[in-house]
């Protein structure tokens, strides 16, 4: 692998910025003239607009313009998209309602954008947008999907009777049915899993640069996928066609999917801009934006029932689940909680037969979307609580039930849509298991028992989907975009390379990664790779990073250009050293002839790729390649998760008092970057699982708001987590890699919630396990919130 | 933030008069609550009078079991003082669990006990210490002095300039945090005197910090965290939202009022 090559724990390139505070995220810029927005937004989750009366706010020092909906959408800027369509199980399109950047005539959620106001100053701005008057009526609102699908509910959407988006079913009924009547035990479960804030350590920022006599558009803008945004953009929005308008997404500070999609306010920035002439707009949210506009996550109700028969081998499974979208569609809102969600529910599991029907609702709330994991927590939260309940009823060890009906043969057609091309479920459950010391953990109960503390242990034995994924079967789902990506090695005249990426870093490591694909191919030192990223201008196109998707398909495509630089530069030798191609070999930044001491530098075969004095007859100069990939197929991410906890009974407090992570990743590139995954994921699956709630009141505020409110993980929360890695490479891209940054929060919420009910004793529990909730649910309380939402 | 004038005061009488001069000025010290309150524009003093140049406002003195602590004091100087941790350990500790390092390096005694935050640490501990604040006018007890949520006797320009008590023969604080917020949900600090024990919680009630007077009676009968099991705290006066009801407030009273009794040193 060499020092810098694949699997070696390359330390990464990018921190040395960092966390030496040179990361130039999309505040940073500055330039000269720059005016600023802000935004008026609804104080109510749902009303009617009567009139606004701007002319306070326009009279005030430094301020440019008060712009409102009608204004924009009499400017033909498009309503906002959702990217993926969906039917309903009698054929009917998805019941989806407008979305105008800025509402016109109805809001229906707090901070719903009305009106943007450019002034001078930020303060101006702020100020200005504070005296714009809007008339409202205010209508009543709904916050639970539940609620929202009730005859009389408040209606959002003329579009979608009873707030109904789609009705849509995957599987068999009539055979999961009939699996049920010949049942020896059903296990039924219901189960909520909890709203979540996505909270990246940057807010989102727009900053729009409008080159008057150009006619062209440049948006700095915190964004996982800039291309697909110009796309958007440009196709959908009409703020400018493609090629006058570069989006450049620099560094930036986190997204677990809340980045991906477009909103109101780039959009706005842009308009804005073009409509008053103005050379330059900056918005940035505050963190009270972020928690009201940025796409929640989760949300879902589900009820469940899982037939075994006399040998407690799973025999069908049917679910019912309620996802709410919140007030508008977001981009890939209808795929989340249907191909990303549904398709995931045979787990770890050979299910002969099964079936899922999934109402998607739209309430006076934020829109949902995917958030870190994007319906894979919500599918293993699920299989994994179903699992381990049904082994307490059924009287068996939990991780011998899930043995019991383990696959174990690849690759595996579930009968949800997915194929598995390969995995060993009984490596990493074994792994778990030795490192957790599951063996001894009556012993630790024992003991804990005997200092007034009740300790329990749970697993969670998860798959996901990741890497996304074959754009023709995507596209025939339903996705209005091909899901493959780009690359582009250059090679400098010098031997450098440069390695242009439709992928795009915001926390992961790219520069670091991908660096060192070319120091294990050419035997170069990282140091002599750059990564260029996240620049419509630079990179041709690309679809962006989400889904844990760069390492699978994002790697593939480097790979991909690698093998053509390669071939091409063995070319160039072959002819500079008078040798056969196939005796040609690149190793440790030199070109050999293999079985001979001929040779030549790296350097020396790229300089003459480009001085072009002496190439073999009919080859072009230069040594510079692009490649597209388009995956195969999704890979298949799967593990073992062991939680360990102690309660404190008097107060609820859980303490986690081990986290044991065991992960089949394929082929791993940086073990140090992998791990740090895991462990960020873990964070935010141990987050979900006990502290973080979205809850809105009947009204529709959202009462948990900032961090007064919404309780996010901290260092001091969690133990040391022991993560193992156990190895099947996939069998369906060239590097046997497979997605490992979701995995975490993937896996890691059943896990936390099997051992507080095993502690405590009842399943009678709903997320987050709050100290307050887990007391109740001691104290044979319902173990929820008293204002908790859906 | 809203415009506002700041001015640097240099007396207490000077931070008085300039007081006076303002429409709707607030004193600010560490600015730990105003500040953060006012870039959220949800405050909007038209001046700032910042205190924290007077001099002979600050420091911690302790002599015997007497106590003086200068309102200017940060909650680092109070938890880090090697005097008070001798005479009174858990009020040296309740400092050093306010916040993080940057509050407890900016946020001042006196500011915390002239805001009265219902979930401020300090208040409870005022009033199980039997701690006499002082102002710039007059010697107020803390029974007195604590008058509700975000309420004080301390009329409009009047200064607290410190706070003295004597220091019981046990006390100790304990504290369970909003597992968002990590301010106290319920915090109680109990202090055993020569002439009685005195009992403050502080996070839970509808009315903020209080005395607990039924367990301080338990506690004088007997001195013993048993003294607390046959008593039920008021869950009417409790505080109730998303992260506890008043169930649970009244019920994590009980708790740490007893883990307290069981740690006073």
């Amino acid at each position: 692998m060499g020092v810098e090559g694949i699997g070696a724990r390359v330390v990464r390139k990018e921190d040395k910025r960092f966390i030496t505070g040179k990361g130039r995220y999309t505040d940073d810029h500055k330039v000269a003239g720059m005016m600023h927005a802000a935004f008026v937004r609804s104080p109510h989750a749902h009303a009617k607009i009567k009139g606004i009366n701007k002319s306070a706010a326009e009279a005030m020092s430094g301020v440019e313009a008060v712009l409102d909906g009608k204004q924009l959408t009499g400017d033909a800027i498009g309503n906002i998209i959702c990217g993926w369509m969906v039917h309903s199980k009698d054929g009917s399109p998805m019941n989806m309602g407008a979305w105008s950047a800025l509402a016109t005539e109805t809001v229906r959620y707090v901070g719903d954008a009305v009106c943007i106001v450019i002034a001078e100053t930020l303060e101006e701005a702020k100020a200005a947008a504070e005296a714009v008057e809007v008339n409202y009526d205010v209508l009543d609102a709904v916050v639970k999907a539940t609620d929202a699908l009730k005859d009389g509910a408040p209606q959002l959407h003329p579009e979608a009777k009873n707030n109904l988006i789609f009705d849509w079913e995957i599987g068999e009924e009539e055979a999961t049915d009939a699996a049920f009547n010949k049942a020896a035990k059903v296990v039924e479960l219901d189960i909520r899993n909890n709203r979540l804030v996505p909270n990246p350590m940057e807010p989102r920022a727009a900053l729009v640069q409008y080159d008057t006599a150009e006619d062209h558009l440049t948006l700095h803008t915190t964004s996982q996928n800039p291309h697909v945004a110009r796309l958007v953009l440009s196709a959908f929005y009409n703020v400018a066609p493609e090629h006058k308008l570069r989006v450049i997404a620099p560094d930036v500070g986190g997204g677990f999917g809340a980045k991906i999609y477009i909103y109101p306010e780039e959009i706005a920035c842009l308009w804005a801009a073009k409509r008053l002439g103005v050379s330059a707009i900056k918005w940035t949210a505050d963190r009270t934006e972020a928690f009201l506009t940025d796409a929640h996550g989760r949300d879902h109700v589900s009820k469940a029932k899982m037939a075994f028969d006399k040998d407690n081998k799973i025999i069908g499974f049917k679910i019912e689940t309620v996802a709410n979208l919140g007030a508008y569609m977001s981009l890939f809102s209808s795929a989340t909680p249907t191909y990303l969600y549904a398709t995931l529910l045979s787990g770890q599991y050979n299910i002969p037969t099964i079936h899922a029907n999934v109402k998607t609702v739209y309430t006076n709330t934020v829109p949902v979307d995917a958030y870190r994991g994007a319906g894979r927590p919500e599918a293993t939260f699920l299989v994994e609580r179903m699992m381990t309940k049904a082994a307490r009823e059924l009287g068996e060890d939990p991780a011998e039930l899930r043995r019991k009906n383990f696959i174990r043969s690849f690759p595996h057609q579930t009968p949800v849509i997915m194929n598995y091309d390969t995995g060993d479920f009984d490596a990493s459950l074994d792994a778990a298991m030795e490192a957790a010391d599951y063996k001894g953990f009556a012993k630790r109960r024992d003991e804990a028992e005997s200092r007034g503390k009740k300790r329990g242990i749970g697993m969670s034995c998860y798959i996901e989907a990741c890497g996304i994924a074959p754009s023709a079967a995507v596209g025939s789902l339903g996705a209005g975009v091909g899901l493959w990506e780009s690359a582009e090695v250059r090679v400098n005249p010098v031997g450098t390379v440069e390695i242009l990426t439709g992928s795009h870093s915001h926390g992961q490591g790219h520069e670091t990664t991908f660096a060192q694909l070319v120091s294990d191919r050419f035997g170069l030192p990282g140091e002599n790779v750059q990564i260029v990223h996240g620049d419509t201008d630079k990179v041709q196109f690309g679809m962006g990073t989400y889904g844990s998707r760069s390492g699978a398909v994002g790697m593939s495509a480097i790979v991909k250009a690698l093998d053509k630089v390669e071939a091409k530069a063995k070319k160039i030798a072959a002819h500079l050293l008078e040798a056969a191609e196939g005796d040609i070999e690149i190793k440790d930044g030199e070109v050999l002839v293999k079985g001979t001491d001929k040779k030549l530098a790296w350097h020396e075969v790229c300089l003459g790729a480009y001085t072009g004095h002496n190439l073999p007859e009919g080859m072009e100069p230069g040594l510079k390649e692009g490649a597209f990939y388009d995956p195969a197929n999704f890979t298949f991410p799967a593990g073992c998760y062991i939680c360990e906890v102690e309660i404190d009974p008097d107060t609820g407090t859980t303490e986690i008092v081990q986290f044991v992570a065991a992960d089949d990743f394929g082929q791993i590139i940086n073990p140090m970057i992998v791990e740090g995954q895991v462990h960020g994921g873990v964070a935010q699956g141990i987050g979900q699982a006990m502290m973080e709630n979205a809850v809105y009141d009947d009204e529709g505020q959202l009462i948990s708001a900032s961090y007064m409110d919404y309780q996010m993980p901290r260092a001091g929360d969690l133990p040391s987590f022991q993560v193992s890695h156990q190895t099947t490479p996939c069998t369906t891209n060239p590097l046997g890699i497979k997605g490992c940054g979701e995995a975490g929060a993937i896996g890691s919420p059943p896990a936390v919630i099997n051992a507080i009910t095993d502690a405590i004793g009842t399943e009678r529990f709903v997320m987050p396990a709050t100290p307050h909730r887990v007391w109740q649910a001691i104290n044979g309380g319902e173990g929820h919130d008293i204002a908790g939402a859906t | 933030m809203y415009e506002t004038i700041y001015a640097r005061a240099d007396s207490v009488s000077d931070a008085a008069s300039k007081m006076g001069s303002a429409g709707d000025g607030k004193y600010i010290s560490g600015g730990m609550t105003l500040l953060p309150t006012m870039k959220q524009r949800l405050a909007a003093p038209d001046a700032l009078i910042d205190l924290t140049s007077i001099g002979d406002m600050g420091g911690v003195d302790s002599s015997g079991r007497s106590v003086k602590i200068g309102a200017l004091a940060t909650h680092n100087e109070v938890n880090s003082s090697s005097a008070l941790r001798s005479a009174c350990p858990a009020l040296a500790d309740l400092a050093g669990w306010i916040g993080d390092p940057a509050v407890r390096y900016r946020g001042t005694i006196g500011g915390s006990i002239a805001n009265n935050d219902p979930a401020a640490d300090y208040p409870s501990a005022m009033l199980a210490l039997g701690a006499t604040i002082h102002t710039n006018s007059r010697e107020i007890s803390a029974d007195d002095f604590f008058t509700g949520m975000f309420e004080t006797a301390l009329s409009d320009e009047e200064i607290v300039t410190g706070i003295s008590f004597n220091a019981p023969e046990k006390c100790s604080y304990e504290k369970f945090r909003n597992p968002a917020s990590r301010y106290a949900m319920a915090g109680v600090f109990v202090a055993k005197h020569a002439d009685g024990v005195r009992v403050g919680v502080t996070g839970a009630s509808q009315g903020g910090a209080y005395r607990w007077t039924e367990a301080e009676d338990a506690l004088n009968a007997n001195w013993s965290p048993d003294a607390l099991d046959g008593l039920a705290v008021d869950e009417g006066d409790m505080l109730s939202d998303i992260h506890a009801t008043a169930a649970y407030r009244a019920n994590l009273v009980k708790v740490m009022a007893k883990r307290a009794v069981a740690g006073a040193k």
